[in-house]
């Protein structure tokens, strides 16, 4: 077992380091893509990250609360992406050319 | 053990969200997401949340990327994206910049509190993790208990999500369109 002894101990601050870059993955990709789908899976990735650091913090500060608010983050998400979803089926069926963000510029002001 | 599966898990999440973020055509980048989250599943269960690994995994590689995927299908709009143009001036490099500086505030943080998070002694009124009982049964009763009044505020928000996108997706009646009326006048 000298090589298991060998390898760092996995700290929370990994977990939370892993949950910092995955977020800052998302708010790039959520700034630079254009298609609303993928912006909307970019959105899926920031709340990821945040799970990941409430499910690191829950165990390091032993307190299972940090799962539970997990459990209505996905809750939230699902309801989200369901209604968001919908309103690019509506917007779709209505201009079937509008498959950027850009297109949908109505309200800039 | 866990330093191995911390490793590999990582690199699933890390490689799977620049696949998000890079590939053009957004069934490839659906696809992605999912590698991804089955990354954050490992994770979960590496930290003791077995519960939420198996929420994670049906919820989200289940439910949310199939439907994903399902829109992309029902609306044809799977022609990759020109990654080349730029909307607006300088958009790429402010947003990578605006990104980088986000990790490294966050980085910043983490690394300043340092060990302290995992020394930061348990408050009275923490909910205690046990150590060899079932985490869904735990999970559970603290969400019927300390948090029902939530619980029942998603139910609501779950029946709204769901009267909205029917609403929404729904097929306009005939006449009753704005535009039907326009195009007909």
């Amino acid at each position: 077992m000298i090589v298991a002894q060998s390898l760092p101990t996995v700290t929370p601050t990994w977990y939370l380091a892993l949950g910092a870059v995955l977020f800052a993955i998302g708010a790039v990709g959520l700034l630079v893509r254009r298609n609303p789908l993928v912006m909307f899976m970019c959105v899926e990735l920031m709340l990821n990250a945040v799970n990941l650091t409430f499910v690191a913090f829950a165990r390091s500060m032993g307190d299972l609360g940090g799962q539970v608010l997990v459990f209505f983050v996905m809750v939230v998400a699902a309801a989200e992406v369901v209604v968001g979803l919908a309103i690019m089926v509506a917007l779709l069926r209505r201009r079937p050319d509008a498959t950027t963000a850009d297109d949908v510029a109505a309200l800039r002001g | 053990m866990e330093f191995v599966v911390f490793l590999i898990a990582a690199a699933i999440v890390v490689g799977g969200a620049l696949g998000v973020l890079a590939l053009a055509n957004p069934v490839h980048s659906a696809l992605s997401l999912v590698a991804t989250l089955f990354g954050v599943a490992v994770l979960f269960v590496a930290q003791d949340a077995q519960f939420l690994a198996a929420v994670q995994v049906i919820v989200y590689a289940g439910a949310i990327v199939v439907l994903f995927l399902f829109v992309i299908m029902l609306l044809g709009v799977d022609r990759s994206d020109d990654l080349r143009v730029e909307p607006v001036v300088a958009q790429r490099p402010l947003a990578i910049l605006s990104g980088v500086g986000v990790l490294a505030a966050s980085l910043v943080a983490i690394l300043a509190a340092g060990g302290d998070t995992a020394t930061t002694t348990v408050r009275a009124t923490a909910t205690a993790i046990p150590t060899e009982e079932a985490d869904a049964a735990s999970l559970g009763r603290l969400l019927f208990t300390d948090h029902v009044l939530a619980f029942e505020i998603t139910a609501i928000l779950l029946t709204v999500a769901v009267v909205g996108a029917v609403v929404l997706a729904r097929r306009p009646v005939r006449g009753d369109d704005p535009v039907d009326v326009e195009a007909e006048a």
